[in-house]
C-alpha cells in the first residue's frame, strides 16, 4: 500500500488507529521526495532530520485529531524558526528568520510535521515559479512544463506526492494557478482570515495564505488549524471560525451560480472550456440555477493589479537594502552605492521590474493617473462583486485560460505570462475567497476550475466543490 | 544693526515643524518599552527591526496623546484617518519607509498664541500627526561626525518610539516670537503628560522654514528649512543668522536658493545640508498593514475631559485668585506638577504669596542645582506646608528655617521632627528669656548707661549677646522688646 495516497482525513484515522505511525507517514514522504524531487524540484530544502525527530516525538504522545502528524510542505515565504525563508531569492539566500508567523504557530499547535519549504517565483512574483534564484520547479504532470506560480512548489508537492499537503501565499491567483496546472486543490480564503504575520510581504493588501490539498476536505481540515484572528495584524478579520468540516448539506437545488462572461473569452484553450463547461453542466443537472453575468469591471482587473501590486511591493521590498541582513554587496565607497549594488545584485529580473513599476506609479505626478486611479477602478470592482453576489451564491470560471504551458515559453514575454492570472486576480481585488479544483484533463495535463463567493463564503465554496469533486472524480496522478 | 534695515524693507516669515516623542510606555508600532538611552539595540523586536513578514499594530495610547495635544492647540479632529508610508532610503530606518500621516492627519486647523514682543500673536497650527522615530547612527570617529568616519553602526531603540509632529503656519514673524512659540508650546506639551520635551534628549525637536519677502509683497519668498536647533537659544540665533544672510543675499541682488540648511552651533552658522534638488520624492502610500480608522465623537469627549486645565487658564486664575504677579503666576503654571505642586502646599498653608517665595526661591534652586524635576522633589508639599506653619507661628525664624529646609532636603524629613529631634525651637517664652537677658545686662553695666543718654545701637549689641548665649534660638523680635524694657528699668 502506498500511504502516499492517503488524504489527510485517511492519514488522520490511519494514526489514530496506530495502523501507521507519524513516522512511517513522514518516511514514506521523504522517501518520495528522494526518489522524485530531483526531476520535479518542489522544494528548497527538505529537514529530513528534523522532521522525523518532530515524528518520533509525535508518535510518543496523544496527536492532535485535527490533522496532527501529517507532513507539510510551506512555501518559502513564510518564516519557520529552524530554516533560512529565502523568498527564492539571492538577497535573502541566508536569512534565518528569529521568529515562526502565526500560521507555522497555528500548524505546531496542531503538532504537524514540518517537512520542508517550497519553491516559488522570487517574492511570490511571476506564474511559472521560473523566477527563482534556485532553479524551476517543473510540472509533475509533464515536466518539459511549468507548474505555474508562485507558489509552484507547493502544488508540485501535493501532485507529484511528496507532501500530504502544504501552505502557499496567494496574491494575484499563487494558489490557484499552480494547483489548476498541477491537478490539486488550492483555497485563496477571504481577505483578513489567515493572518499575514511572518509571511513576507509582496502586496499586503492583496497577500493571502491558504492550503494547497489533494482533496476539498483537506483543504477545509488545513483551512480550519490555520484561521483565526491574530492581535499581531491589524488587517486580521475578528471573526468566529465556522465549522468548516461540519457536513453540509448536499443539495444543490437553490444554488444560484452566475458565470461572469469576462472570465469566459473566447481565446481561452479549447479544452480548458470544455472541461468547465462539463462541471457547470453537473451542476445544472443538479438543480443549481446557472446564470450568465456581466461584471464589467473585472476587465480592468489585470491593469489595476498591474499597479497597485508593484506600488506596494517597491515599498514593502525596500527594506532590503543591505544594511541590516541579506545579501550586502562589499567594497563600496558610500553607502548609496552600497544600496544600489545589494539590490541590483540581489534581486532577480522580475522583481527589479516590478518594483520599477511600482515606483513610478507612486512618483510625484503619476500618483492621481495611476496609482490613484487604480484605487477608485479597486472600488469599483468591489463594488461589482457586492452586486453580483446579491443575486448569486457563487460565481464560477476556469481558474486559468490555458493549461500549464512549456518552460520559456513565456518567461521573455511578460505581459503573456500577466494574462494567466487573468482569471484569479479579480478575487484578489475585492478580498473574496476563492478556490480551484481540478474539473479534468485536456492532453494529459489538469484543467482548474474557480468557484468565488462572497467574504465568509468559504463553507459555501467547500460545498460546490466537494459535490463537483465526487461528480467529477478526477482521481489521475502524474506518473513519473 | 541690520535689523532696522528688515523692519524697513523686509518682512520675515518663518513656519515651525516640532517633533515631539511621546511619553507612552510602548513603541508606536510594537510592544517595546519606550526609554532614551540605554546599550544599544537591547529595545528591539522583529517589526521595529523591519524583519520580513512582521507587521504594525497601531498603539492606541499614542493616538489618544495626539489627540489631546491637538483639542488644546483648540485642532479639529479627523473623525476619519490614514496612516501613511513615507518612502525613503536612510540606514537608522529599519523598513527604509516611515509611517507617518499625509492628508489625514489626526488634527487640523488650531492655534497657541503667544504675548511676545510686546505683542498678542495668534500663531496658526496647520496639523497636528503621528509617526514612529528613527534609529539613531553612530558614526565611528573621534567626532562622532559622519565625516570623519570610517563606517557607521545603528542604534534602533529610538526606531519605532512614537512622535507627534506639529506643523505651524507661515505666521511667526521674528526670530524671538519663534522662541516665544516653541517656549509656549513646550509648557502646555508638558501639562498634558504626553511628553517629557527634553530637547537635549531630542524628544523635543524642530525644525523651520524662513523666507522674507518685500514688505508688502503678497508672494512668500523663497525658503530655506533650517535644521538642528537642540535648545531655544539654538532655535533664537539659527533663525536670526539666516534672516540675516538672506537679507544680505537679497540686498546684494542674489538670490536665495530653496535648500535644507544645517545650524552649526559651535560656528553660529548654518550651511548647506541638501538644496531642492536632491529633495525626496517620498511616494506616500496609505498603509496597507494598517486599515483606516474611524475617530467616534465619543472618544474624543473623553479625551478632552482628561485635558487639564491648561497653562494660560491656570495662569489667569493663580493671578486673580492669589493675588500673584504676571511673572510668578507664569513660573507656578509653567507646567502641571509645578501648578500642582503649589497649590497642594496652599490647601494646608494659604499664604500664597509666602509659597510662592518658598518654591520659585529655597526648592528650585536646590533642584536646579542637581539637575531635578519638582517631581522629583525630596520635599513634598505637605512637608513644605508643615515648615512654613512653624515659622508662621513663631516656633522657629526664617533664618533657622533656611537650615531645617536643607536638612529636609536632604533626609526627606518633616519639619517637625527635625525640630524636636535637634531641639531647636525658638525661644519666644519671655520668662526664660528675661533671665537671660538679666544675665546679658549685668556682664556689660556699661551699657545701661549708654542706653539711657541715648546710644541705641548698644540694644542691637545686646541682641547679638542674647543670641549667642541661646545658640542662635531667642526669637529675635521678642528679645529686641524685653531687652528695651529691661534696659529702662534699670
Amino acid at each position: 500500500m502506498d500511504i502516499t495516497k492517503f488524504s489527510a482525513g485517511d492519514a488522520v484515522k490511519q494514526i489514530k488507529n496506530k495502523e501507521i505511525s507519524v513516522l512511517e507517514l513522514t518516511d514514506s514522504y521523504l522517501n518520495r521526495i528522494k526518489e522524485v524531487d530531483d526531476r520535479v524540484k518542489a522544494f528548497i530544502q527538505v529537514d529530513a532530520e528534523g522532521a522525523r525527530a518532530r515524528a518520533r516525538e509525535l508518535d510518543g504522545s496523544t496527536v492532535n485529531e485535527l490533522g496532527g502528524g501529517l507532513p507539510i510542505a510551506i512555501k518559502d515565504n513564510i518564516n519557520l524558526i529552524g530554516a533560512p525563508t529565502t523568498c527564492a531569492s539571492k538577497i535573502l539566500k541566508n536569512y534565518r528568520p528569529v521568529y515562526n508567523a502565526h500560521v507555522i504557530e497555528k500548524l505546531i499547535r496542531g503538532d504537524a510535521v514540518f517537512i520542508g519549504k517550497t519553491n516559488l517565483d522570487e517574492f511570490a512574483m511571476g506564474s511559472s515559479t521560473e523566477n527563482s534564484s534556485f532553479g524551476p520547479t517543473h510540472n509533475p504532470w509533464d515536466i518539459e512544463r511549468v507548474p505555474g506560480g508562485s507558489s509552484g512548489g507547493s502544488a508540485a508537492a501535493i501532485a507529484a506526492r511528496e507532501a500530504l499537503w502544504a501552505i502557499g501565499s496567494d496574491t494575484g491567483g499563487s494558489i490557484r494557478q499552480p494547483a489548476a496546472f498541477c491537478g490539486v486543490v488550492g483555497l485563496k480564503p477571504t481577505y483578513g482570515l489567515v493572518s499575514r504575520y511572518g509571511l513576507v510581504a509582496f502586496a499586503s493588501s492583496l497577500d493571502q495564505i491558504g492550503p494547497i490539498t489533494k482533496t476539498v476536505d483537506d483543504s477545509a481540515l488545513l483551512l480550519s488549524i490555520i484561521a483565526g484572528h491574530d492581535r499581531r495584524d491589524s488587517t486580521s478579520l475578528d471573526y468566529e471560525i465556522p465549522d468548516y468540516l461540519a457536513n453540509p448539506n448536499s443539495n444543490l437545488s437553490d444554488l444560484k451560480v452566475g458565470l461572469p462572461i469576462e472570465l469566459f473569452s473566447e481565446s481561452f484553450d479549447e479544452g480548458v472550456k470544455v472541461s468547465v463547461k462539463k462541471a457547470i453542466e453537473i451542476l445544472e443537472k443538479k438543480g443549481a440555477k446557472i446564470e450568465e453575468t456581466s461584471l464589467s469591471s473585472i476587465e480592468y482587473a489585470l491593469s489595476t493589479y498591474y499597479i497597485i501590486a508593484p506600488a506596494e511591493a517597491s515599498s514593502n521590498l525596500s527594506r532590503y537594502d543591505g544594511v541590516r541582513y541579506g545579501f550586502r554587496s562589499n567594497d563600496n565607497s558610500d553607502i548609496i552605492e552600497m544600496y544600489k549594488d545589494s539590490r541590483s545584485g540581489g534581486f532577480g529580473q522580475e522583481v527589479k521590474r516590478r518594483i520599477m513599476l511600482g515606483t513610478y506609479a507612486l512618483s510625484a505626478g503619476y500618483y492621481d493617473a495611476y496609482y490613484g486611479k487604480a484605487q477608485k477602478v479597486r472600488t469599483m470592482i468591489i463594488e461589482d462583486f457586492k452586486s453580483a453576489f446579491s443575486k448569486y451564491d457563487v460565481l464560477i470560471s476556469p481558474t486559468t485560460p490555458t493549461t500549464a504551458f512549456k518552460k520559456g515559453e513565456k518567461t521573455s514575454d511578460p505581459l503573456q505570462m500577466y494574462l494567466s492570472d487573468i482569471c484569479t486576480i479579480p478575487a484578489n481585488l475585492a478580498g473574496i475567497p476563492a478556490i480551484s479544483i481540478p474539473c479534468g484533463l485536456s492532453d494529459n495535463l489538469p484543467v482548474g476550475l474557480q468557484i468565488m463567493a462572497d467574504h465568509y463564503g468559504e463553507a459555501t465554496l467547500f460545498k460546490v466543490a466537494k459535490e463537483l469533486e465526487e461528480e467529477i472524480g478526477f482521481s489521475d496522478i502524474p506518473e513519473l | 544693526m541690520s535689523q532696522t534695515v528688515t523692519k524697513n524693507k523686509y518682512e520675515t516669515t518663518i513656519g515651525l515643524e516640532i517633533h515631539v516623542e511621546l511619553l507612552t510606555n510602548s513603541k508606536m508600532f510594537c510592544g517595546c518599552k519606550v526609554e532614551f538611552g540605554g546599550e544599544e539595540n537591547t529595545r528591539v523586536c522583529p517589526v521595529c527591526l523591519g524583519m520580513p513578514g512582521s507587521l504594525p499594530v497601531a498603539n492606541k495610547k499614542a493616538i489618544e496623546y495626539t489627540i489631546k495635544a491637538g483639542l488644546a492647540l483648540d485642532c479639529d479632529i479627523a473623525s476619519f484617518t490614514q496612516f501613511h508610508r513615507k518612502n525613503y532610503f536612510y540606514p537608522d530606518m529599519p523598513k527604509d519607509y516611515q509611517i507617518s500621516q499625509f492628508d489625514k492627519p489626526f488634527c487640523l486647523d488650531g492655534h497657541l498664541d503667544v504675548d511676545t514682543e510686546g505683542r498678542h500673536r495668534k500663531i496658526r497650527i496647520n496639523r497636528v500627526h503621528l509617526e514612529e522615530d528613527t534609529g539613531k547612527m553612530l558614526h565611528q570617529s573621534k567626532t562622532g561626525r559622519i565625516a570623519d568616519a570610517s563606517y557607521s553602526l545603528v542604534d534602533f531603540n529610538r526606531a519605532g518610539t512614537p512622535l507627534m509632529e506639529i506643523v505651524t503656519e507661515p505666521d511667526i514673524e521674528t526670530p524671538g516670537e519663534a522662541r516665544a512659540f516653541m517656549q509656549k508650546l513646550r509648557r502646555l506639551v508638558l501639562s498634558l503628560g504626553v511628553s517629557d520635551c527634553n530637547m537635549e534628549e531630542g524628544s523635543m525637536r524642530c525644525d523651520a522654514n524662513v523666507s522674507l519677502r518685500i514688505k508688502g509683497e503678497k508672494e512668500l519668498g523663497v525658503k530655506t528649512e533650517v535644521k538642528n536647533m537642540n535648545s531655544f537659544r539654538a532655535l533664537q540665533r539659527a533663525l536670526e543668522y539666516e534672516v540675516l544672510r538672506q537679507e544680505k543675499l537679497l540686498n546684494e541682488g542674489e538670490r536665495v536658493l530653496q535648500e535644507t540648511r544645517h545650524w552649526d552651533a559651535d560656528k553660529n552658522i548654518t550651511t548647506t545640508l541638501r538644496s531642492k534638488e536632491e529633495a525626496h520624492d517620498y511616494r506616500y502610500l496609505t498603509d496597507p498593514d494598517l486599515v483606516p480608522m474611524e475617530i467616534p465623537d465619543e472618544w474624543i469627549e473623553e479625551i478632552r475631559n482628561t485635558l487639564p486645565e491648561l497653562p494660560n487658564a491656570r495662569k489667569e486664575r493663580f493671578i486673580s485668585e492669589y493675588e500673584l504677579s504676571d511673572y510668578d503666576a507664569g513660573l507656578l503654571s509653567a507646567t502641571q506638577v509645578i501648578g500642582d505642586y503649589f497649590e497642594s502646599v496652599l490647601k494646608i498653608f494659604n499664604k500664597p504669596k509666602t509659597v510662592a517665595n518658598w518654591i520659585m526661591g529655597d526648592l528650585s534652586m536646590h533642584l536646579n542645582a542637581e539637575g531635578k524635576e519638582m517631581e522629583e522633589s525630596p520635599i513634598k508639599p505637605k512637608s513644605l506646608a508643615g515648615l512654613l506653619e512653624l515659622i508662621d507661628k513663631g516656633t522657629i525664624s526664617g533664618k533657622m528655617a533656611k537650615d531645617i529646609f536643607q536638612e529636609m532636603y536632604e533626609t526627606g524629613g518633616d519639619a517637625d521632627t527635625i525640630v524636636k529631634e535637634k531641639g531647636i525651637s525658638q525661644i519666644s517664652d519671655e520668662s526664660s528669656l528675661l533671665a537671660i537677658i538679666e544675665e546679658v545686662i549685668e556682664a556689660n553695666e556699661s551699657s545701661i548707661e549708654d542706653f539711657k543718654s541715648g546710644k541705641q545701637q548698644v540694644v542691637g549689641f545686646l541682641v547679638g549677646q542674647v543670641m549667642k548665649a541661646t545658640k542662635g534660638q531667642a526669637n529675635p523680635q521678642v528679645v529686641n522688646k524685653l531687652l528695651k524694657e529691661a534696659l529702662a528699668k534699670h
